[in-house]
């Protein structure tokens, strides 16, 4: 990767964050950062010092209100701006749903291209936590996937966060941006500097494999590395991993291409299992690799039930569940 | 009095201004700025031994009288109003003495809105367009807020607002071109009828989910102040839209965020068949205002006069002063809904009668207009002729035409094209050749 010899410092994701942030306020002058308690750094730090560098009119709270959040940064987007609204959890996300779905996501294509919002990127922290519960741990992405005209992206580590974000700010297509919250101090990288930005709707191969295709994105990422270490230790089995790190568009091309190569497909999410975003996935490489499956692909996912606070341990899909799924469409 | 008085403790001066009837020309800038400042008086250090409440929530004296303020209805927010219901100037004062050139204008672009709607409403019904909206009675509150603008002041609308468009200068073709959804449609052919938009004439394209503009406005208008070039935002919206949280949200974001923008309510009394009394409970949506920290008027919408001056100054003082303004133009919705409805089921013809007759803002204008002898009857003739001439010729055109290339169908979803669109468009296409019989492809353009 030609990122290798930037200058780095060690960043944990929410600085890494906080980084990429800082390097779109100081080169482009119409980028705004707003959400709720942005301006003395957010209740995760990622906007920290930013108010003081680059000034309270580009850095500011709003009241609280995600409808007004998301619909203020289209229009702020619409009117030239680079609009970058922060939506404190994604499990409060559903009041912007409107505007989302019905407004920014259409923007472009029912004004025959005359005004779109691809200026427009919203972050918001996102997956379990430990003790988040109903209402801090949510993964809505399968919610967005289903729409089209929005980006959906996910990222698995500091150097990914800050490349993907700085590339759902670029993206002239309004993106959604969901941080792992249980990464933002966990995950520390030696992470550039300088801007740079990771293509979108291109899935990462981690690491090559011939046996079974391991696809997931964001915490789930470093899960299911566990897994392919155990799956070769202990059954020999050879693992390739792919961080599908766009959620839509999705990469189909490099998932397909290795479920011909493996024959067989574990996808791995913390959202609930029915109407996850594996669903989709499953459903798109049964039809274009049929013949190829050795197995029945195999999903590994959260409960449907709502996400809960004490079961927690026993809810999200962890290394046991998905070995055991591997071990199954071996011996299948 | 009591009554009175409490509503200017809850509403500041603002309430006091607006009572007055001098003209708009005096400015009560100190005033306002100490109601808006007072509320953000957080950082004073607290100190107990003053008798006055420390609370950084609110900036108020203690009183040791029990009362609830009363929501006043029975008389509200007064309408402010220039010309009487013939079309006579009440305070010369208030006249905004606009040429003759000018008002002719006025009264051209209101008639000939009137025109095409009546054109286009009817090929609704022969089955020729899919929909239509009419903006009958509405008139006044279009042309009057689009003449008081800058051409680059950006409109946001909600869906009845042609005459605005109208009056910009967007040509007939091209509202015949959306609702025919025709090759020549700048909106591709994407959306039902009526739903324009320009960018040139800054007139950011419609959308059918009500009030969703609001929150946006907002935001242009934050984008706007930061560029610092003049320039301002409108946003219209029909009272049952300012029910919604979208409106609710956008009031408040602009208020705290020091937006350069007028909002526009067109109160026309109907949000299809439910009728304010069971839209709202307060003084309509002017009294909302001040909630929120915004200056308001309450406006005769069907006096294009009152409508220009009152949005020529909230407009002034929005881009000088960085903060919202709220009109509330009071007006009446003389149509239906739309051509999906039939309003006979829910009001009578005499109410619907009295407004065509007797209060409409095309013969108000126009009795302007004759009492100087600007217009005559045979001006009335020939350009009810031409206009009906013009409009036709444009609809003949558009019927004509053919839509526009199925390839749209697939574009500007992204910016972009993808992949997967690209599988689907080229999927579309086998299919359709296989099965060409089935599909009105020469109806097409190619």
């Amino acid at each position: 990767e030609s990122l290798v010899h930037w200058p780095t410092q060690k960043m944990n994701l929410f600085q890494s964050v906080t980084s990429a942030l800082d390097n779109t306020l100081a080169s482009d002058p119409t980028a705004v950062i707003f959400g709720e308690d942005v301006a003395f750094g957010g209740v995760f730090r990622c906007t920290v010092g930013l108010r003081d560098k680059y000034g309270k009119d580009r850095v500011f709270n709003t009241p609280l209100c995600e409808q007004g959040i998301v619909g203020f940064g289209i229009g702020a987007a619409v009117a030239g701006a680079t609009a970058i609204a922060e939506i404190q959890f994604a499990d409060y996300i559903y009041p912007a749903f409107d505007q989302i779905v019905n407004e920014a996501a259409k923007y472009r294509y029912r004004s025959g291209n005359l005004f779109d919002c691809g200026n427009l990127t919203i972050r918001a922290p996102w997956g379990c936590v430990g003790h988040g519960s109903l209402y801090h741990s949510q993964s809505p992405e399968a919610f967005f996937a289903h729409c089209p005209g929005i980006k959906v992206v996910i990222p698995r580590s500091p150097v990914q966060a800050k490349g993907l974000l700085l590339a759902c700010i670029a993206d002239q297509n309004p993106c959604i941006f969901f941080e792992p919250k249980i990464l933002y101090r966990a995950a520390v990288e030696q992470v550039p500097v300088e801007p740079y930005t990771i293509p979108l709707s291109q899935a990462e191969i981690l690491q090559e494999g011939s046996d079974v295709t391991l696809v997931a994105w964001g915490t789930q990422i470093h899960v299911m590395r566990e897994v392919a270490n155990m799956a070769q230790e202990k059954l020999g089995v050879s693992c390739e991993l792919i961080d599908l790190q766009t959620i839509l568009p999705w990469d189909t091309e490099t998932v397909c291409k290795s479920v011909v190569k493996t024959g067989r497909l574990l996808i791995s999410h913390e959202a609930p299992i029915t109407g996850g975003f594996a669903a989709e996935i499953s459903s798109t490489v049964q039809e274009e690799c049929f013949l190829n499956l050795e197995a029945p692909i195999s999903r590994v996912c959260g409960y449907d039930t709502p996400f809960p606070h004490i079961f927690e341990p026993f809810y999200i899909p962890d290394k046991w569940k998905c070995f055991e799924a591997i071990k199954k469409m071996i011996n299948y | 009095m009591a009554a009175v008085r409490s509503m200017n403790k809850m509403y500041g001066v603002c309430f006091h201004v607006v009572r007055q009837t001098a003209g708009l020309k005096v400015s009560r800038l100190l005033q306002h700025r100490a109601f808006r400042v007072g509320a953000v008086q957080r950082q004073q250090p607290f100190d107990s031994t003053l008798e006055k409440p420390q609370f950084p929530g609110a900036s108020a004296d203690f009183v040791d009288q029990l009362d609830f303020i009363q929501p006043n209805v029975i008389s509200g927010i007064p309408v402010y109003r220039v010309m009487d219901r013939q079309g006579n100037i009440i305070n010369p004062s208030q006249d905004p003495q606009l040429s003759k050139e000018t008002v002719l204008n006025f009264y051209q672009k209101m008639t000939l809105l009137n025109t095409m709607d009546r054109i286009l409403y009817e090929s609704q019904r022969q089955g020729r367009i899919s929909f239509y909206m009419t903006n009958y009675g509405e008139e006044g509150t279009h042309i009057g807020s689009a003449a008081a603008l800058d051409p680059n002041d950006i409109v946001f609308g909600q869906y009845r607002e042609a005459g605005v468009l109208m009056y910009r200068g967007f040509p007939l073709d091209l509202f015949m071109a959306q609702c025919y959804a025709n090759a020549d449609d700048l909106g591709k052919g994407r959306q039902m009828p009526v739903h324009y938009g320009s960018k040139d004439l800054n007139f950011v394209t419609i959308s059918s989910p009500l009030a969703t503009q609001i929150p946006q406005a907002a935001g242009a208008a934050y984008a706007l102040k930061r560029e610092n070039m003049n320039r301002a935002v409108i946003c219209y919206f029909g009272e049952g839209a300012a029910s919604e949280g979208d409106a609710h949200a956008g009031f408040n974001f602009s208020a705290t965020l020091e937006c350069p923008l007028i909002f526009f309510c067109r109160n026309n009394g109907y949000a299809i068949s439910t009728p304010t009394n069971e839209q709202y409970r307060g003084d309509g949506i002017a009294a909302r205002g001040p909630g929120y920290g915004m200056l308001s008027i309450r406006v005769d919408g069907n006096d294009v006069f009152a409508v220009y001056n009152a949005t020529k100054e909230a407009r002034r003082r929005a881009v000088a002063e960085n903060q919202p303004f709220l009109i509330e133009a009071m007006t009446y919705r003389i149509g239906h809904h739309s051509t999906s409805d039939d309003s006979s089921a829910y009001r009578s013809v005499d109410e619907v009668n009295y407004w065509d007759k007797q209060d409409h803002p095309i013969s108000r204008l126009r009795h302007y207009m004759t009492t100087r002898g600007w217009w005559s009857e045979d001006d009335e003739r020939s350009w009810r002729k031409q206009s009906r001439k013009t409009v036709m010729e444009a609809f003949e055109r558009a019927e004509k035409r053919l839509k526009p290339n199925v390839e749209l169908m697939f574009t500007d979803v992204y910016q972009e094209m993808t992949p997967g669109l690209n599988k689907q468009r080229e999927s579309m296409w086998r299919h359709v050749q296989q099965y060409k019989e089935h599909y009105p492809l020469d109806l097409y353009d190619k």
